[in-house]
């Protein structure tokens, strides 16, 4: 993926919803320097949380942010599903 | 089968039922606010999983809408085997759609021709142009939406089907003009079998090559309504079979069970027993049972 | 100590004696004699029908320290476990022992109990909602760890003396004044008394507690005057609602339907759908669901099944009305139509937990058994089953009759889906083994089809067919592939911090459950 120049998040959006194998995804922006924070509820949270916290982080980073605070409310979300609602959730988060 | 594309449940278990096809949807079944969000979660799911069944992503409109071309932006990438275009009036349409795919395949790299596009006939003006529509080199199938159709009619939907029966033989004609395949529109009253079966025979003998389905049960019927019955494989395989003798000994008039067999009754014969071999029965099993 | 299903049994294990591992399903050959009452003298005219429940304890003279059990046949909709564990703590009796055949949700009461020293252990086949998350968190409320019995198991130890009910407190929904019990009448009818059966003919006493005491004589009887001390009349002795649910459905869920197809499929594959074939469907969607498919293969094969064995839901029962089968062997009837049948059908039999599923008599119906379709919560690489924890450790399920069942069948089935939400459902090792590997013969998703190696013959069998067969390695390689491999749970391996010890058939221990670390 190619790495492309430091984005600012413009304002706070939300993607997903709170059901079966989805994960709801809120985007903050957050003061310049603080990096990529990720607070993650999940009922997968022993097998899968810091798998899960690593891909959003990863996933933000290679859409090119770096400071943006993450609310995630898992309700059993795969991978694919996981990096969607974050994409869609910075995505909106850029419009104005 | 439909698969609705924001619903990331009915993505995880689309594979498992033994569709010919996945239509994962990103168009009618997603609420406006959500075309944006849809097309990220079927893009991802398509990059993540290798799918058992042809992938079809129906985006919408790229005239008509403002996600269209959007869509394609996202999901090309993603490298669906084809993309559904839904409401298609003009060949144009199709040309646009192309030419987008065209420029994809290239920027990464891949065989001309990999993603193919299936283009749904929702109007009388997509009717009209249905001929065109078919003979784009990069269409592979042309199907029906009948909901939107019967609007632009101005009618109901009926038992009989006789308000779809001129649409179907059209779009019928233009497939088989333009050799693509052909697929009827969906029965959305899943739990009325016995009217889904009447439906599904009425297009199978009209010529129909398949069928949009909702429901992972409506599947099993297709794929039986379809499948050659053990006697008329066994009738098929001795018509073959009498085919085949005369040709070795050069008999001028061939007869089976007192039937005069000529040219394309052995063709429509090859046909059933291609069609079984292609539903997995065992053919040499069904010799005898004629 | 590793047992045979390759789990670590320790030495000592705080409150529990006579520790043996588990070394296989028939490995133990016990000695000794089954158990009897004290003799007792039933005089003429003697009335054993009690005011009140607190008159019952006064009288079985229940002390601090002694062991009460209750059955489940009242399910989710039993009020008498609840009244009469009231009574006893309102008499200030301390360090009860409740050995029930199971517990569900509504005895969550129980934890008010524990909490204030009334009840300090607990031996049940099955523990879940709020008491099975607190139990799993604080196995110290309790003097000892939970034992996990299976049906079968609980009769057998019942039966060999090594639980020792002092009063038996059973709910029948009918009942005479000499003691004679139905559960088929009355309005809290549930159909079958197999598991009070036995409790009824071992423990030391018993009281009988019903809402329907007639002054007539309750013929056929379920539990004999000959078997009973008292009887208490009470206003309800639970919510028929959650009794018996009305007809339970088939489900529509496409994933338990296709699995519930694979599983006929293999049946008939297999060779064991044939004239006087016998089987016993367990409780979950895809289980019961199959009747749909055998139901289908066999009216097209015309052919007959000899019996079946309940948990006995309407929808064999309709097989058995169907004259599909010649037998229903019911321990346990839990819908609405059921309860009809087993009403009416002369060839819907009740039977004890003992004739059902007890490994140490001459021989419990589980053995004559051809087919068994069952569940799991989870499985592992080795076939081995858990229906008693989740993947997370917390106590949600219940040994039940899968153990008993999957030991005797010839054919051992179990539908689970492959992934559960986000969770592989074939793990490297279980959280908790209730059902060993050995037992199992087929292990069927919604993905996939795995037959244990053992079973070379079925693997032949099954290769002919357009069924997905793969390893277990194939099938769990497929779910990592979907959701990744997933971190292990860290338990504690404290002694204190044993939450209970899974006892297989035949008493030997084939599992311990650890209370999870955060």
């Amino acid at each position: 993926m190619e790495k492309q120049a430091n984005k600012v998040l413009v304002q706070s959006a939300t993607a997903g919803f709170e059901e079966k194998n989805d994960m709801l995804v809120t985007v903050v922006p957050a003061e310049p320097g603080q990096g990529i924070k990720v607070k993650l509820v999940s009922p997968v949270r022993r097998q899968y949380g810091k798998h899960m916290e690593k891909l959003i982080v990863e996933t933000v980073q290679a859409a090119g942010f770096s400071d943006v605070n993450i609310e995630a409310i898992d309700k059993s979300a795969w991978d694919y599903t996981i990096k969607a609602r974050v994409l869609g959730a910075l995505e909106r988060g850029m419009q104005k | 089968m439909f698969v609705p594309g924001n619903n990331p449940k009915m993505i995880n278990s689309a594979d498992i039922y033994g569709a010919d096809s996945l239509m994962f949807d990103i168009e009618d079944s997603i609420a406006v606010t959500e075309k944006d969000t849809a097309r990220l979660l079927v893009a991802e799911a398509l990059k993540a999983q290798k799918f058992h069944s042809e992938t079809v992503v129906r985006i919408n409109h790229p005239t008509q809408t403002p996600f269209g071309m959007d869509d394609l932006r996202v999901i090309l990438p993603a490298k669906p085997d084809l993309i559904r275009l839904p409401k298609v009036e003009c060949v144009e349409e199709i040309e646009l759609v192309a030419s987008e795919i065209e420029r994809v395949e290239k920027e990464n790299g891949w065989d001309a021709g990999t993603i193919r596009i299936i283009a749904a006939i929702e109007s009388v003006k997509g009717l009209y142009n249905v001929r065109e529509i078919c003979k784009h080199p990069r269409m592979v199938a042309i199907a029906l939406g009948a909901e939107d159709f019967i609007a632009n009619l101005k009618t109901n939907r009926t038992k009989t089907g006789i308000e779809l029966y001129y649409v179907r033989s059209q779009i019928l004609m233009a497939a088989r003009d333009a050799e693509i395949q052909c697929m009827d529109t969906v029965f959305s009253d899943v739990k009325d079998m016995e009217g889904f079966e009447h439906e599904v025979s009425n297009s199978r003998d009209m010529g129909f090559d398949g069928k949009s389905v909702i429901h992972p049960k409506q599947i099993t019927e297709v794929h039986r309504l379809y499948t050659p019955t053990d006697k008329q494989i066994a009738k098929a395989l001795k018509v073959l079979d009498a085919y085949a003798d005369a040709q070795k000994n050069h008999k001028g008039v061939l007869a089976v069970d007192g039937k005069m067999i000529d040219g394309p009754i052995v063709v429509r014969a090859q046909r059933v027993v291609d069609q079984a071999i292609a539903a997995g029965v065992n053919v040499e099993e069904k010799r005898e049972l004629a | 100590m590793k047992n045979a299903a390759g789990r670590e049994i320790p030495e000592h294990i705080t409150g529990i004696e006579n520790i043996k591992p588990y070394q296989g399903e028939f490995a133990y050959q016990p000695t000794g004699n089954i158990i009897g009452k004290k003799i007792r003298v039933g005089k003429p005219g003697a009335d054993k029908v009690l005011e009140s429940i607190e008159q019952a304890i006064e009288k079985t003279n229940l002390k601090s320290g002694q062991t009460v059990s209750f059955h489940h046949h009242l399910r989710n909709g039993d009020y008498l476990m609840k009244m009469v564990v009231e009574k006893i703590a309102a008499k200030g009796i301390k360090d009860i022992t409740i050995a029930s055949s199971s517990l569900s949700p509504c005895h969550d009461f129980l934890i008010d109990y524990i909490e204030d020293g009334t009840v300090t252990a607990l031996e049940t086949s099955g523990l879940r909602g709020e008491l099975g998350k607190y139990l799993t968190k604080n196995p110290g409320k309790l003097k000892k760890p939970v034992i996990i019995r299976s049906h079968g198991g609980r009769a057998r130890a019942i039966e060999a003396g090594e639980v020792k009910i002092d009063v038996a407190f059973m709910g029948a929904p009918t009942c005479d004044r000499l003691g004679n019990a139905t559960g088929k009448e009355g309005k809290s009818a549930f159909g079958s008394m197999g598991y009070a059966m036995v409790d009824a003919a071992y423990a030391e006493q018993v009281v009988i507690l019903t809402d329907n005491l007639i002054d007539g004589f309750v013929h056929p009887y379920s539990i004999p005057q000959v078997q009973v001390d008292y009887v208490v009349a009470v206003d309800a002795i639970g919510d028929p609602a959650g009794i018996a649910s009305g007809a339970i459905r088939l489900t529509k869920s496409p994933t338990q339907l296709l699995m519930a197809q694979y599983a006929a499929e293999v049946m008939d594959a297999a060779g064991y759908l044939k004239q006087g074939f016998s089987m016993q469907l367990g409780s979950g969607g895809a289980s019961l669901a199959a009747a749909k498919f055998i139901r289908e293969k066999m009216e097209a094969k015309q052919i007959k099944g000899s019996f079946g064995i309940g948990g006995a839901t309407g929808i064999f029962t309709e097989m058995l009305k169907d004259d599909l089968f010649e037998v229903c062997y019911d321990a346990q009837t839990f819908d609405t139509t059921a309860i009809q049948s087993i009403q009416e059908n002369p060839r819907h039999l009740e039977v004890s937990a003992s004739f059902y599923a007890n490994p140490w008599n001459a021989g419990p119906i589980v053995n004559a058994l051809d087919v068994v379709i069952l569940s799991a919560t989870e499985v592992d690489l080795d076939f081995n089953v858990n229906v008693i924890t989740d993947s997370n450790g917390t106590l949600m399920g219940a040994s039940g009759g899968h153990s008993d069942t999957a030991a005797g069948a010839k054919l051992s089935l179990i539908v689970v889906p492959l992934v559960r939400g986000r969770l592989p459902m074939i793990r490297d090792h279980v959280q908790n083994v209730v059902t060993p590997g050995e037992s199992i013969d087929v292990i069927i998703t919604d993905r996939g089809i795995a037959v244990n190696p053992k079973r070379a013959d079925l693997i032949e069998k099954l290769k002919g067919t357009k069924l997905p067969l793969m390893t277990i390695e194939e099938l769990q390689a497929m779910a990592y592939e979907f959701v990744g491999k997933p971190e292990e749970i860290q338990v504690s391996q404290e002694d204190k911090d044993i939450v209970a010890v899974v006892e297989y058939r035949d008493g030997s221990i084939i599992d311990i459950i650890r209370k999870p670390i955060d």
